[in-house]
């Protein structure tokens, strides 16, 4: 199984299997990885999924869609390698992906 | 003191369907929610955008979706009791007395809580001094207008609100528009007759930094993605990003919750309280799915409970709205 990890506003690091086919943001609800709300449960209408993906894999990751960007608009301090974790689907090409969550999500 | 059959707490598709359910069954609800009109989430956040796995509807917008429902629920004539939001419950027998933040009183022996996400409030400026100036010279809406005349207006954010009121406060006001990247969400033809008039200075890729001032603000730093900070002189601030879910009092009623849900029994979707239901979002049990169709149907069971709790000395009996005459009549069917 992939896996990812999850950096936490303070610096601790968590990495989990996740299931290829499941969102990052599933991932991290599944396992109770704190600072991902998901408010919406992946509607991408709430940016509280919010993470920043570290820069050789924001690269790697399909374009976010003009929905995706309208809501990272209204995320909390959103940055250049901004994405909403609902529309991350894991997958063998993302093994080892990290993403950093921000201090909080509202 | 408003006695009545049912309190249902949000005017979402799930409280509205809810007022349904019950209506067939004879009881009477009155309905409470934070927002100014029904349509919960479907209202806020999407009303244009489709919505394809209603059942029987191929596809319809969440403002539809809405009124359809509304118009579904007319011959319940239910009060709805918009601005408001339940402050604080109490047991008093076998009913629950419930309280807005109005003041106004309820009595029931059923709640429903169909409350979504949470009740939207506006998402804040999170920069260091913010909250000193919010109410002041930092506001999330507007109510007059008339305040910004002539004064130097920062508005930050990309949609129709944005938008809008940069368009409108540049023929009073010297406006600055900023935003974080090059693309707004909000309509075009509002950023093209913005553009047109060119009386707002458009600054995009940028984010707010700081806000200077005594007493009032006087200017705010901004800064783009390289870091480049820029001072923009500033008397007042207008943030529109968007509205953000919160629960609030709902986490203080003694419900057992699971992070930021209310955990029921799939039977009849009551709480751990006697009375108290949730449906919609906001419950969860195992297998649970965040779908519109699945609060339909938790409505449905709960109506079920609130009636033998609402009507003790009757027997329920489950009927169809087909053939049932009874039903028919409440809902103002003639029959032929």
């Amino acid at each position: 199984m992939p896996k990812i990890t999850y950096i936490d506003s303070t610096g601790e690091q968590r990495t989990i299997d996740v299931q290829k086919g499941l969102s990052v943001m599933e991932g991290a609800i599944q396992n109770k990885i704190p600072g991902i709300d998901a408010d919406c449960g992946g509607g991408m209408a709430c940016a509280t999924c919010h993470v920043y993906v570290k820069e050789e894999w924001f690269n790697k990751l399909p374009k976010a869609g003009d929905g995706e960007q309208d809501m990272i608009d209204m995320a909390f301090e959103p940055k250049k390698n901004s994405r909403l974790s609902c529309q991350l689907i894991v997958s063998d090409e993302l093994d080892g992906m990290v993403v950093t969550t921000p201090s909080k999500q509202t | 003191m408003i006695k009545t059959d049912v309190v249902i707490v949000g005017a979402g598709p799930v409280g509205l369907f809810a007022v349904h359910q019950l209506g067939i069954k004879g009881l009477k609800s009155e309905v409470i929610d934070n927002l100014d009109k029904a349509g919960g989430q479907c209202i806020e956040l999407y009303p244009d955008k489709p919505i394809y796995d209603i059942a029987g509807i191929p596809e319809c917008t969440g403002e539809e979706l809405t009124n359809n429902l509304l118009d579904q629920i007319k011959p319940f004539k239910t009060n709805f009791h918009f601005n408001e939001r339940v402050q604080e419950i109490n047991s008093e027998g076998d009913n629950w007395i419930i309280k807005t933040s109005q003041n106004k009183v309820f009595s029931s022996p059923n709640i429903i809580i169909a409350g979504g996400v949470g009740s939207f409030e506006p998402r804040r400026l999170s920069v260091k001094d913010a909250e000193k100036y919010e109410g002041k010279n930092i506001f999330y809406s507007i109510s007059d207008k008339n305040i910004f005349k002539n004064k130097k207006i920062s508005i930050f954010g990309g949609g129709d609100s944005a938008l809008d009121w940069a368009l409108e406060l540049s023929k009073i006001a010297k406006v600055t528009l900023i935003h974080r990247r090059e693309e707004f969400r909000g309509a075009p033809h509002t950023l093209n007759q913005i553009k047109k008039e060119g009386k707002v200075d458009i600054k995009t890729k940028f984010q707010l930094s700081s806000i200077s001032g005594q007493n009032n603000i006087e200017s705010i730093k901004i800064k783009n993605d390289d870091g480049k900070e820029t001072e923009v002189k500033t008397d007042y601030i207008l943030s529109f990003f968007g509205l953000i879910m919160k629960l609030g009092p709902i986490t203080e009623w003694g419900l057992n919750m699971d992070k930021k849900t209310i955990k029921v029994n799939t039977e009849n979707f009551e709480t751990n309280k006697k009375g108290i239901f949730a449906i919609g979002d906001i419950c969860t049990y195992p297998g649970k799915l965040k779908l519109i169709l699945s609060g339909f149907h938790e409505g449905a069971l709960a109506s079920v409970e609130c009636f033998k709790r609402a009507r003790p000395n009757e027997k329920y009996r489950f009927e169809f709205t087909t053939s049932s005459k009874e039903i028919q009549a409440r809902l103002g069917v003639k029959t032929k």
